[in-house]
């Protein structure tokens, strides 16, 4: 049965007329236009579809909006845009760590759980942290590589 | 003389125009999917023309306006559309620097441009491009006439130039998948799990009852739902799916899936090169590789969209032409070619041909039978694994003939494989409008001026050396029992894998360092520059005793004997499984026109054919593919991904040449003999799997 599911979405709050169990995939694509959210597979394999629930990483394709009520959920758009771009995603660009690009809204997502919780991870915790996202094109190590680009940059910001 | 391409879209302002808001108008046919073609196709316009980077508007591909240039392929894009670029710009400066002169009473000769303005002995004269705009007639023929400029000549190339189209993919954006237009409505298809299966009954009133108002579609074996919102559609489809019966859909031998199995299939042999060896005392060396069906694997599953109104159609795509899906689109419909609009926008990488030209075709017959709204036609991850092309399987058995001293005289390469570009221009669809009767119709085989067929398997077939008799005997398998078509390379990194790691155990067999042994057949001086670049950097001299657990090894070839010289180096950890310590490339590809770009496609290039080396298996059973989900097809991970490092040689060469598919191949043979080396025994049969591992362990 649809009914008015409320949540924090980016920092403001949203609401749909939704199916509890509709995949939060779904609605934040399709009700709520947030399509830098990819669907890869539906079946929480390969991490496109990432996003923040209360600042932890989950797969929205696994996700029932239902699960996401009275939370906050934060999508690439929500990490920052064109004109405010957040850190991670400057060092994304800087390094230029992306090919086809299908695979970065999810390892945004995925890099931004990690750095709020180590804001110094090793090359070795990034891969760990990101192992589940999949990238076809080859851009890991330039990925990794603007990941712990981001953290300094975030750290020397914290410390300043 | 006049490139193809240009000579095919002969108009100079189809390519170059300059517009009222201070912009350069650039266009052309080749599809972005992320490789980077655009920018550095832009970067040769503005080198040629002596514009800022900044000044150009690079214009997506769409039929119509656009020049034609076909598919986007065998990572040809710098080459061949690169040259038409040039030629048409460094006319169209010609021109607008003669009708400068003209216009000043003066010689062009005392004239030249920079950032778009005309200069006279080095003063600005008031005028550019965009004064003299209405002066130069683009409406015109290339003539081909204007002399292209030296690569040391062309600002802006040699620059790594950041990706125009890498921004908005940071931020959410820039996707086929985000398109949403008024009134859209979503389709899914339900496949029919082979070519020549036959719907035999579907249970509409089942379907319905799941999904209230869902639109059901059915002609012959097509079946599609089509509903307001995504969630209904993919509720419909799972509903559809249950309410379906087919029929002929047949079963496959699940030992299909292995290249042994492809001896066993009905093929067409064509024989060339060398006479057949003549019997004499030399030592005859002879080993037998294989690689498995592979699937392209893109990120996003395929999609497409489809908009009929008032008698016209308009697709949207992320296939690698919008010409040839106009074709296709225009077949699949009836529609005359005219009344077809194809737009490009941007998807996953593709690799190859993928899934990417079924959805639009799909959307496309639904669109026709349901005018008005446009139709999304959305595959599941299932579908793009189960239904799109993979690349053919391959048995590859070399043999070679040593003389006294080791050399190697004489190379003979036996192939079985399907055509590489099997289902090129053909989509699911039309077998789904038309199921087959018997064996599918065999696509329209490219003959070559010697009466053989070119399959795509016999590039790289013979190593890159100076071989003095050299022979190849190609079996080509038609119709595949899968279908297959284009994966990044096509034969050549499959060939690169076997040959380069049969002239490891040749070197072997004669006591020779590796290394050594190749320089020694090398006669070409950029070859052995990039390999002996190459052992610095990968520190060859530290290589140790085989069959130490730990393993160095290395690998060249010259792509498709004419192209870009590469070679790779991997160091290997090897217990139960392969674990990559580290991989380094050498490579020159001439002139290269955006180095960070040209890093970016060859260290991708590498990690993808690493991943095809140790872990990938297209697998089969019932009806088709068997392998329809990532845990299934597991592909290279961030925590198995080693640090890579690489470098370009010959950077400013006359020419460049593509390097999107050139590390492929000497990378994995790199990897197949650092593993060799570190287990002291050999594994032939990709992927390199615990499996194998353990078997060639106890085979010893
Ligand atoms: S789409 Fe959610 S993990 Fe793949
Ligand atoms: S950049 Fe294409 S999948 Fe990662």
């Amino acid at each position: 049965m649809a009914r008015r599911i409320a949540f924090q979405l980016n920092g403001a709050p949203a609401e749909v007329e939704a199916d509890e169990s509709a995949s939060l995939l779904d609605v934040l694509r399709n009700d709520l236009g947030m399509t830098g959210v990819r669907f890869g597979c539906g079946l929480a394999q390969c991490g496109t579809c990432a996003v923040l629930v209360d600042g932890a990483e989950e797969p929205a394709c696994a996700l029932a909006v239902g699960a996401v009520e009275g939370r906050s959920v934060t999508t690439v758009e929500g990490l920052g845009g064109p004109e405010d771009p957040h850190p991670l995603q400057t060092s994304f660009l800087e390094l230029q760590a992306g090919q086809c690009g299908y695979c970065l809204s999810g390892i945004l997502i995925g890099a931004k759980a990690l750095l709020d919780r180590n804001p110094d991870p090793t090359r070795a915790e990034i891969a760990k942290a990101l192992a589940w996202h999949l990238c076809r094109c080859g851009v890991h190590n330039r990925v990794m590589d603007a990941v712990a680009l981001a953290a300094r940059r975030l750290r020397e910001g914290a410390a300043a | 003389m006049i490139p193809p391409a240009l000579q095919a879209n002969p108009e100079l302002g189809r390519w170059v125009r300059f517009e009222p808001d201070g912009r350069a108008r650039i266009a052309f046919g080749k599809m972005e999917y992320g490789q980077g073609a655009a920018t550095a196709l832009a970067q040769l316009a503005a080198g040629e023309l002596d514009l800022p980077f900044a000044r150009l508007r690079v214009v997506g591909a769409a039929t119509g306006d656009v020049p034609d240039e076909g598919m986007t392929v065998g990572s040809m894009s710098l080459e061949t559309s690169g040259l038409a670029v040039r030629t048409a710009c460094a006319e169209v400066r010609a021109r607008f620097l003669a009708a400068a002169a003209d216009k000043l009473g003066c010689d062009p000769a005392e004239l030249s441009v920079r950032d778009g303005a005309f200069l006279r002995g080095g003063a600005p004269t008031g005028e550019d491009y965009w004064t003299l705009a209405g002066a130069v007639d683009l409406i015109r023929p290339a003539t081909g006439e204007a002399a292209l400029k030296r690569p040391d000549d062309l600002s802006v190339v040699g620059d790594s130039q950041p990706r125009l189209d890498l921004p908005p993919k940071v931020f959410g954006a820039a996707f086929l998948q985000d398109i949403v237009l008024p009134g859209m409505r979503h389709a899914r298809v339900l496949h029919q799990p082979a070519p020549q299966a036959r719907l035999k009954s579907l249970d509409e009133a089942q379907v319905r009852h799941a999904v209230p108002g869902v639109d059901i579609l059915i002609e012959e074996a097509f079946v599609a739902v089509i509903c307001a919102s995504e969630h209904d559609a993919v509720r419909a489809l799972g509903a559809a799916e249950r309410a379906a019966v087919w029929e002929g859909a047949g079963e496959l031998d699940p030992a299909l899936a292995e290249p042994a199995s492809l001896k066993s299939l009905p093929s067409e042999s064509f024989a060339a090169g060398a006479a057949p060896a003549e019997r004499s005392n030399r030592r005859r060396i002879s080993a037998t590789y294989a690689k498995p069906y592979i699937s392209h694997a893109s990120l996003a599953p395929s999609a497409g969209i489809a908009w009929f109104r008032e008698g016209r159609l308009t697709v949207w795509t992320h296939n690698q032409g919008v010409y040839p899906m106009r074709a296709l689109v225009a077949r699949v419909t009836g529609l005359d070619p005219s009344a077809v609009e194809v737009i490009h926008a941007q998807g996953a990488g593709c690799y190859g041909h993928n899934g990417a030209d079924d959805p639009p075709a799909e959307a496309a017959v639904i669109a026709v039978r349901r005018p008005g709204a446009p139709i999304r036609v959305q595959w599941r991850r299932e579908d793009e694994f189960g239904h799109a092309p993979v690349g053919t399987a391959m048995l590859i058995e070399l043999s070679a003939e040593l003389d006294a001293s080791g050399r190697l005289v004489d190379y003979t390469a036996e192939i079985w494989n399907t055509p590489h570009t099997w289902a090129r221009g053909h989509s699911v669809v039309e077998t789904a409008l038309k199921p087959l009767d018997g064996p599918p119709p065999t696509a329209p085989a490219r003959r070559l001026p010697d009466g053989t067929r070119f399959s795509g398997g016999l590039l790289n077939a013979i190593p890159s050396y100076d071989i003095a008799a050299r022979r190849t005997v190609e079996h080509v398998i038609d119709p595949p029992p899968i279908r297959t078509s284009s994966l990044r390379g096509l034969g050549g990194p499959p060939n690169t894998f076997a040959g380069e790691s049969f002239i490891d155990e040749l070197a072997q067999a004669g006591g020779a360092d590796p290394l050594a042994y190749r320089l020694s057949m090398i006669s070409e001086p950029r070859g052995r520059a990039v390999l002996q670049r190459l052992a610095e950097m990968c520190g060859w001299e530290r290589r140790g005793e085989a069959g130490s657990g730990h393993g160095l090894g290395l690998a060249y070839d010259r792509h498709r004997d004419r192209g870009a010289f590469c070679a790779c180096a991997a160091e290997v950890d090897v217990e139960a499984e392969v674990r990559l310590v580290r991989l380094w490339c050498a490579c020159d590809g001439g002139l290269i026109v955006n180095p960070d770009g040209a890093r970016n496609q060859l260290e991708g290039g590498m990690i993808m054919a690493a991943s095809w080396l140790l872990k990938e298996q297209v697998k089969l059973g019932g009806a088709g593919v068997a392998s329809t989900t990532w845990d299934d097809y597991p592909i290279l991970r961030f925590d198995e991904v080693p640090p890579i490092e690489i470098e370009l040689l010959n950077v400013r060469d006359s020419r460049p040449y593509g390097l999107g598919e050139i590390s492929a191949g000497p990378v994995m043979a790199a990897i197949s003999n650092a593993v060799a080396h570190a287990l002291g025994v050999r594994i032939r049969e990709a992927p390199f799997t615990r499996e194998k591992i353990a078997a060639a362990l106890l085979a010893n």
